[in-house]
């Protein structure tokens, strides 16, 4: 199946999760953010949250910044 | 010893200097800088994890000594920042945020209804609130009203260092509001922070000052010394201004010299 993360067209195995996604991304947890299609998923949902077809996923985490 | 802690969402701060992460040649520079600065809240932003990724920004921020204080810059509308802070809550970077609505990308200037907004529903989930706004008293009792923890008026536009524009509005807004004042943005160099706290404001935010200077790390010292030396001299009570001298040496028993 096809999905967007943070903007980039994706190819994911059908029925993989939130959990999954950052597993196979390789992403450091700490202090990261998910949202699919502008909802945030808590993080006590990342291992049941399937992505379907279409999603779009947002991964965030600090960056520097100040205004 | 002269001075209480300035206190954010029930947290005292005992520096008046909150500064930003970002614009730094490398993040060794930024950690001198914050050392230098006495600073204990940095502001950050909250962007999309770039692949493959590589060091975050909180490898060097020590979160134990520096309360972090994420931002939602770069939203132009309410809804997309009330993401974001939601974004940053779930994260893990707590309640505060360095609320922004930006309204027009040439001047940063902010977007005060939707900040307004944003303000409202945030505050109503438990945010604290620190919204970015501009030097309006009537904005500033708004946002007070509508649950804001502090509210930061601009002193000029976001990274233009122009410093204090427009001081005697800056000046109403401290008699008008009765939540902490925090001049956020527009500082070019410590006198800009001076005046600031000169004028009775409770803290300066600043990144670009810092980080563009050509020794950030000597500058956020300046600035660290300037925050203070303003802060003291308000808390002193300056002497009135005069238009002609007053000699301050006794005018009697001066020796005479003429023949």
């Amino acid at each position: 199946m096809n999905v967007t993360v943070n903007g980039k067209p994706m190819e994911l195995e059908p029925g993989t999760t939130v959990e999954g996604l950052l597993t196979l991304l390789g992403v450091p947890r700490q202090y990261l953010a998910v949202a699919v299609n502008r909802d945030i998923t808590p993080k006590s949902e990342y291992a049941a949250l399937k992505l379907a077809e279409g999603d779009r996923v947002e991964i965030v985490r600090p960056m520097g910044g100040g205004a | 010893m002269y001075d209480s802690n300035l206190v954010i969402g029930g947290k005292e701060f005992s520096s008046r200097l909150i500064v930003g992460t970002g614009k730094y040649s490398s993040t060794e520079v930024m950690k001198q800088a914050h050392e230098e600065s006495g600073a204990q809240m940095v502001t950050v932003a909250l962007r999309r994890v770039s692949l493959p990724t590589g060091e975050s920004i909180l490898d060097f921020i020590d979160t134990s000594r520096y309360t972090l204080l994420p931002n939602t810059a770069g939203c132009y509308t309410a809804d997309e920042a009330i993401r974001t802070a939601y974004l940053a809550r779930e994260a893990g970077l707590g309640d505060l945020v360095k609320l922004e609505v930006i309204g027009d990308s040439r001047t940063l200037f902010p977007d005060v209804q939707g900040l307004l907004e944003a303000t409202k529903t945030l505050a109503k989930d438990g945010f604290v609130v620190m919204p970015y706004t501009n030097d309006d008293p009537v904005m500033a009792k708004r946002l007070e009203d509508a649950g804001a923890a502090v509210v930061m008026p601009l002193g000029a536009p976001i990274g233009s260092g122009l410093g204090i524009r427009n001081p005697y509005n800056i000046k109403i807004i401290l008699e008008t509001v009765s939540v902490p004042v925090i001049v956020d943005a527009g500082v070019g160099t410590a006198s800009d922070a001076a005046i600031a706290m000169e004028l009775g404001c409770d803290g300066v935010l600043m990144n670009t000052a810092i980080a563009a200077a050509r020794d950030p790390a000597a500058m956020a010292r300046a600035m660290k010394l300037a925050v203070e030396a303003g802060r003291l001299a308000f808390k002193s009570g300056r002497m009135p201004k005069k238009l002609y001298a007053t000699a301050s040496s006794p005018l009697e028993g001066v020796p005479d010299w003429t023949t």
